[in-house]
């Protein structure tokens, strides 16, 4: 029971931490439509400012403060992304107003490649280690119940807690805003949003922000958890069977679509791994994601796709 | 009861467009008064739409001038002119299928929300009470146009002759001076025709509303319009009175054919 409950939290946490990622496609996509390719290199991108400024700032400011550090390099990451959204803002997505999804799906995918290089050539392309002071010590929880408890990891918990944080904020700015409410609408038609005096290319910048940002917190749990380096893009890569699990439109999908994915590699690999001599954990979440595409492409909590005909 | 049609609020002067090569619109003048219901019609491809996207700010004319209320407007986007006071609906429907009846018009009153994010967020204060106000607007506009039993429908599933309702709705929210309806009636059977004639005259009767509005089919157009403009092959042929337009021998011409 112990080792069951290990591997079960093990995989929650491991999926909280897809979810974060996949928010980021989520955020995007429910506000403009846009499947951003983009999502995994603004990950890196972001990761890299963090790591990167949180070297540089000391010696900028002259303190040995820790926690100063990180305050202020988490602050100008953040506004590097703003920069990055009005950047891309201005130079792509203004010049793509009215196109079809695929042509902006390319349009982000040169956005990949370039972030890719960009990141690498202003912050260095060597491994960098992020440290926000996140405990990394085990804690074991129910001793009494078991032999040896059950242990796991505070970071861990402390990346779930952030992650919900992020949740809850994302939702209400999405459901009780009317700026959300304008995001819902520029996503579903340009045009008509641009007629009722919907702010198309502000619209474009927040969002964009937003999505930079959850890259940033994304990005700093994840580099603090295994050292910032090129790998960090393929992160993406795991988030994709999330979204499809999740549904490309709901946020609170990405949440429980990445806590699925979790669970379910850990525990098939902790049980049925020795079975077929092992590996699940990698293919797993893409049988899953090319299940739900047969049976319920709109996954879990997706809007449902009505075509009249 | 008779309504009284006040100035010109509307002034459209020499408005040529040019795409490439092809001439869409040469030369078209023509104004609109405030409270009256204008139409411009003409056959398909007379560059009706056209006339509609240059006055909605989606086009940019070549040549000529459109004045709204005294302030002349060369380089606009659609979102200025909408601050300005003039909403559209679409011809071919351009609703946020995925958001409810209810949400789809809500938006029409983005323009007008006055309290920050983070209020509306958490709900507090004046927040509460605006985002009130804006849902006691929308609930009347869904009454006037008896789409209540749908309110919390996606608008994707409604029957198209809903949707043109809240596509007309959304606009209404944004309690424009100047209505632009891009071919209200396409492809709707009698019946939906005549309901929608109807809410055509009452909001220009109850809220005093200009409407300028576009449709190829004569008959509807004849009935409800203070004046008409005739449009053919981006040429103005024909403005007036509809029982003027009507005995217009250009007009007859247009719609049926020269006579050998």
């Amino acid at each position: 029971m112990g080792f069951f409950l290990e591997a079960l939290f093990g995989g929650l946490m491991a999926g909280m931490l897809y979810s974060l990622v996949a928010l980021g496609f989520v955020l995007i996509f429910k506000a403009s439509g846009v499947f951003n390719f983009a999502q995994g290199a603004m990950v890196l991108f972001a990761a890299l400012a963090m790591a990167r400024f949180a070297e540089w700032v000391p010696g900028w400011l002259g303190t040995d403060s820790k926690v100063l550090a990180n305050v202020v390099a988490f602050a100008l990451a953040g506004a590097c992304m703003f920069v990055l959204a009005w950047v891309i803002e201005r130079l792509v997505l203004r010049h793509l107003v009215n196109q079809e999804g695929v042509t902006l799906l390319m349009a982000t995918l040169g956005i990949t490649y370039f972030l890719d290089g960009l990141g690498q050539t202003i912050f260095g392309s060597d491994i960098y280690k992020i440290d926000v002071g996140m405990p990394k010590d085990p804690v074991f929880l129910f001793e009494s119940l078991f032999q040896g408890g059950v242990m796991i990891n505070l970071e861990d918990v402390y990346a779930a807690c952030i992650a919900a944080l992020l949740v809850v904020v994302l939702s209400l700015f999405f459901q009780k805003t009317s700026t959300g409410r304008a995001l819902r609408a520029v996503a579903d038609d340009h045009q008509a949003a641009q007629s009722i005096g919907i702010p198309l290319n502000r619209i474009w910048v927040i969002v964009w922000f937003v999505a930079g940002i959850t890259a940033l917190v994304a990005g700093i749990i994840w580099g603090s958890k295994m050292g910032v380096q090129f790998s960090l893009t393929t992160v993406a890569l795991r988030a994709l069977p999330v979204i499809i699990l999740g549904g490309l439109t709901s946020v609170p999908g990405a949440i429980i679509g990445g806590l699925i994915i979790g669970v379910g590699e850990k525990l098939s690999e902790v049980y049925f791994g020795p079975m077929v001599g092992g590996g699940i954990e990698i293919w797993f979440a893409y049988v899953l994601a090319l299940v739900f595409l047969l049976f319920r492409p709109q996954g879990l909590f997706g809007e449902k796709i009505i075509d009249r005909v | 009861m008779s309504k009284v049609i006040g100035d010109v609020i509307l002034d459209v002067q020499n408005i040529s467009l040019r795409f490439g090569g092809v001439k869409a619109l040469t030369d078209i003048s023509f104004n609109v008064k405030e409270h009256e219901i204008r139409s411009i019609i003409g056959p398909n491809g007379a560059g009706k739409s056209s006339m509609l996207n240059c006055i909605n700010g989606v086009y940019t004319p070549s040549e000529g001038s459109i004045t709204f209320r005294g302030q002349t407007f060369d380089h606009m986007n659609s979102r200025q002119v909408a601050e300005m006071g003039i909403a559209r609906t679409f011809q071919n429907l351009a609703l946020f299928k995925g958001m409810s009846v209810i949400d789809n018009i809500m938006t029409g009153r983005n323009l007008k929300i006055k309290s920050n994010l983070l209020m509306q967020a958490l709900r507090v204060g004046p927040a509460q009470r605006e985002e009130e106000e804006h849902r006691e607007k929308v609930e009347h506009i869904i009454d006037f146009l008896e789409i209540q039993a749908f309110r919390k429908t996606p608008v994707g599933q409604l029957p198209y002759g809903l949707q043109k309702r809240v596509d007309l709705g959304r606009a209404l929210a944004m309690e424009p001076q100047v209505l632009l309806l891009d071919e209200p009636m396409a492809g709707m059977n009698l019946e939906e025709k005549q309901d929608m004639c109807r809410f055509i005259l009452d909001v220009n009767d109850e809220f005093g509303t200009t409407i300028v509005l576009i449709e190829h089919d004569m008959g509807v157009v004849m009935d409800i319009s203070d004046r008409v403009v005739v449009l053919d092959y981006g040429k103005k042929i024909g403005d007036g009175e509809p029982e003027e337009v009507r005995n217009n021998e250009d007009v007859i011409r247009a719609y049926l054919g020269t006579g050998h």
